[in-house]
């Protein structure tokens, strides 16, 4: 039998436990004039018995799917033909590959596949039985399962109850989905950070000077020596998202005033969805503005002044990336600016001030802790942000605090690091997830007490 | 129901009343020495005409208190005087509004100047989120009426004192005022108002938020302010405005019906709206 088609009839059978629950429910009632002698509405008594017959058969049709190959890879292992018999490990996979490849009818005829034709229809044969008997055992189970619901049916039964029990696990399964895939993602990160950490010392990463990730391929090699001191790309981090955040800091906060404090509705009504579109644009676009005009732009406004401006420059860098950034501050800060009761506003004018000693002397510094919060996840952002910097920023590792100089930053690298055919034995590749795992570590730090902070202040005036 | 159904006839009957001229406002407007003087006051939010052809007079050393009906118009009628309604989208003030004999609503008239001359408390406490010194210290900083720390502090203390708070906060200044308890929020806004030595305090439903003795203590505290400054109170309690005013006005659906000595309007009310509204019979 077909998946598709054995899906359809279990839906069929959902459906079906439905109605006749349903119908039985009011049944039982004593028809529609009883309803009210029933614990719960005639539907739930529907989705009781629908839910006891789906439930069990898709859990059996999910661990049938997962673990039903093993098991007829297993039995096809014992009869292929002499030659392959003692085949082990990767080759094996490839001879087992090639009996895939020969049941799903699209062989090649290569030798070793004519060898084991006999083999693929064992396999052809397996996998045959494997689904009619999946199809009867699911039939039976949403069988058995409606019909256990349906006989359970009756005024006392807490359907309602059943069937929000259910839905509450599906919810906190879903939400539980999230939370493992951080942990997963963590954990991948930490255990290739921990081989990284067990070549290159811990001090020697995080306070070496010197970052130079080439590795010698041959004893003798010249220039590769290794150098594994992320200093000098936490410095340039800090320098390119230090100019973004200063521009993204004074421009989004004083448009998120404006928006708030002054503008008509109408000019809100058109600003606030421009900013969106600003915050919509991808940054591969943001990045080749950044390479192809801001930075040549700041070049030749340098050579006007007599500096000299690096065509990599962590100025231009910074300068896009701010830009990018604006709508985030801009967006959270007019959030916590309209949070600011209305009430203070009146109480200040009231006292004869004007709308601007009433920003700068009640409303901003109630709405401070929740403005700095907003400031800390952007600059979050502003540390994981990677494509503007890849396309535009520097890839030599300087340590400088001058901004027109290039700098490297640690996104870049990461990807300079694993961009190409990498083996992961190598300590070069290794330490992008090194770098990985720190930057991880920083964000998360800085979104957790950016929340902090915003949540404390979102306390004072609840 | 069929005392409902004849007062809103008579309501309508209000609106042009019989001759024209003059608006039918029952009993005197005026004060003996006018601190406020409004003829022929109209407000309208968009569409809506909240306040309608009210003139009254406000005078020095009193206590006016405005009652009515929720939606009446007498919340309008005091954001008309310091010019509150300015900051309400699509509200439209018309008529002659006199503060000391100058026009409130003249170009020239200064919004700042004027708010710092007619001072107004609000429903709900609101204090800064600043200490309990900054907070009544607010309006002198930023008006720069201190010359000096020790001015300031005088100013600070002063206000306090006479708000009746400087005993309970006295150890406490640099504490949050929003740490206060209702009453005693109430009471910091009191004093942050006379904090800049107005004229004319503009207070709105001020005990509404707030328990019996809290509010027993600022109708106390109004009582003697008034000494002092013109005092306008909005209230939904008669019991208050009985208490706290030398004269009521009663507001009906954005008009004013009846102007009179507090006591005449409590016993001995001219205009069948307002004995219907003292009596209990609607409101």
């Amino acid at each position: 039998m077909q998946f598709s088609t054995l899906l359809l009839i279990l839906c069929g059978l959902v459906v079906a436990s439905f109605v006749l629950a349903r119908r039985r429910a009011i049944a039982t009632a004593g028809g529609y004039k009883g309803i009210r002698s029933l614990h719960s509405l005639p539907a739930y008594y529907g989705y009781f018995a629908a839910m006891w017959a789906a439930g069990p058969a898709l859990l059996l049709l999910l661990l049938w799917s997962a673990a039903s190959d093993p098991i007829i890879m297993g039995r096809v292992v014992e009869v292929l033909p002499e030659p392959y018999r003692s085949i082990q490990g990767p080759e094996l996979d490839l001879v087992l590959n090639d009996v895939r490849v020969l049941a799903a009818g699209r062989g090649s005829g290569t030798e070793q596949q004519q060898a084991l034709q006999g083999t693929a229809a064992h396999y052809q044969s397996l996998q045959a039985a494997s689904r009619s008997l999946l199809a009867t055992l699911a039939i039976f189970l949403a069988l058995a399962g409606g019909l256990y619901a349906y006989r359970r049916i009756n005024p006392r039964l807490q359907a309602r109850n059943h069937v929000e029990r259910v839905i509450r696990a599906v919810l906190v399964g879903a939400s539980t989905i999230a939370v493992f895939t951080t942990l997963g993602i963590l954990l991948s990160v930490v255990f290739e950070a921990a081989r990284f950490f067990s070549r290159v010392p811990f001090h020697e990463f995080l306070f070496g000077m010197e970052w130079s990730p080439q590795t010698a391929i041959r004893a003798d090699q010249v220039g590769s020596s290794g150098a594994f001191g992320a200093v000098p790309l936490f410095t340039g981090t800090l320098l390119i998202s230090g100019v973004a955040m200063l521009v993204a800091v004074p421009i989004g906060l004083m448009i998120a005033i404006y928006l708030c404090e002054y503008a008509a509705p109408r000019v809100r009504a058109l600003v606030k969805p421009v900013l969106e579109i600003l915050a919509g644009i991808p940054t591969v676009v943001y990045g080749y503005f950044a390479a192809i005009t801001m930075a040549p732009l700041l070049r030749e406004l340098g050579q006007a002044l007599g500096l000299q401006v690096a065509s990599e420059s962590a100025l231009g860098v910074g300068l896009v990336m701010g830009v990018m950034i604006i709508p985030f501050v801009s967006s959270l800060s007019d959030d916590v600016i309209n949070a600011v009761p209305q009430s203070l506003r009146d109480g200040s004018l009231a006292l004869g001030a004007t709308a601007s000693e009433t920003i700068k002397r009640v409303v901003l510094p109630a709405a401070l802790p929740g403005i700095v919060g907003g400031v800390l996840l952007a600059i979050s952002r502003a540390i994981g942000e990677t494509m503007i910097v890849v396309m535009a920023a520097g890839l030599s590792a300087r340590m400088t605090a001058n901004p027109l100089e290039a700098v490297t930053t640690v996104t870049v690298q990461i990807v300079t690091l694993l961009v190409g055919d990498q083996e992961f034995d190598s300590s070069k590749t290794l330490a992008a997830f090194a770098l990985g795992l720190v930057l991880f570590l920083v964000t998360l730090l800085l979104n957790v007490v950016a929340l902090v902070v915003v949540r404390r202040y979102r306390e004072q005036y609840e | 129901m069929a005392s409902r159904i004849s007062t809103t006839m008579d309501a309508a009957a209000f609106v042009a009343p019989a001759g024209g001229g003059e608006p039918g406002t029952v009993g005197d407007i005026h004060a003996s020495d006018p601190v406020i003087t409004v003829r022929g006051g109209n407000v309208h939010y968009g569409e809506t005409h909240a306040l309608k052809n009210v003139s009254l007079d406000i005078g020095r050393n009193e206590v006016v208190a405005l009652i009515g009906p929720s939606g009446c118009g007498k919340s309008t009628f005091i954001r008309c005087l310091n010019r509150m309604n300015d900051t309400i989208e699509g509200a439209r003030v018309t008529g002659e509004f006199r503060l000391d004999g100058q026009d409130i609503y003249a170009p020239e008239m200064d919004v700042v100047m004027l708010r710092t001359r007619v001072g107004m408390v609000f429903q709900k406490p609101n204090p800064f989120a600043k200490s309990i010194y900054e907070n009544v210290a607010y309006g002198p900083r930023i008006h720069g009426l201190a010359r000096s720390r020790s001015e300031l502090d005088d100013i600070v203390y002063g206000s306090l004192r006479r708000a009746g708070l400087l005993d309970e906060v006295k150890d406490r200044l640099d504490r949050p005022g929003t740490g206060l308890s209702g009453g005693q929020q109430q009471r910091l806004c009191i004093a942050r108002a006379i904090a800049v030595n107005p004229e004319v305090i503009l207070m709105d439903e001020p005990c509404s938020a707030l328990d019996p003795i809290a509010t027993a203590r600022i109708e106390d505290l109004i009582d003697e302010l008034s000494q002092n400054y013109a005092i306008a109170i909005v209230t939904h309690s008669m019991q208050q405005a009985a208490r706290v005013s030398r004269r009521v006005a009663y507001f009906h659906l954005g008009m004013l019906v009846e102007v009179g000595a507090t006591d005449k309007i409590f016993t001995n009310p001219s205009h069948r709206l307002t004995e219907d509204y003292v009596t209990g019979r609607f409101g």
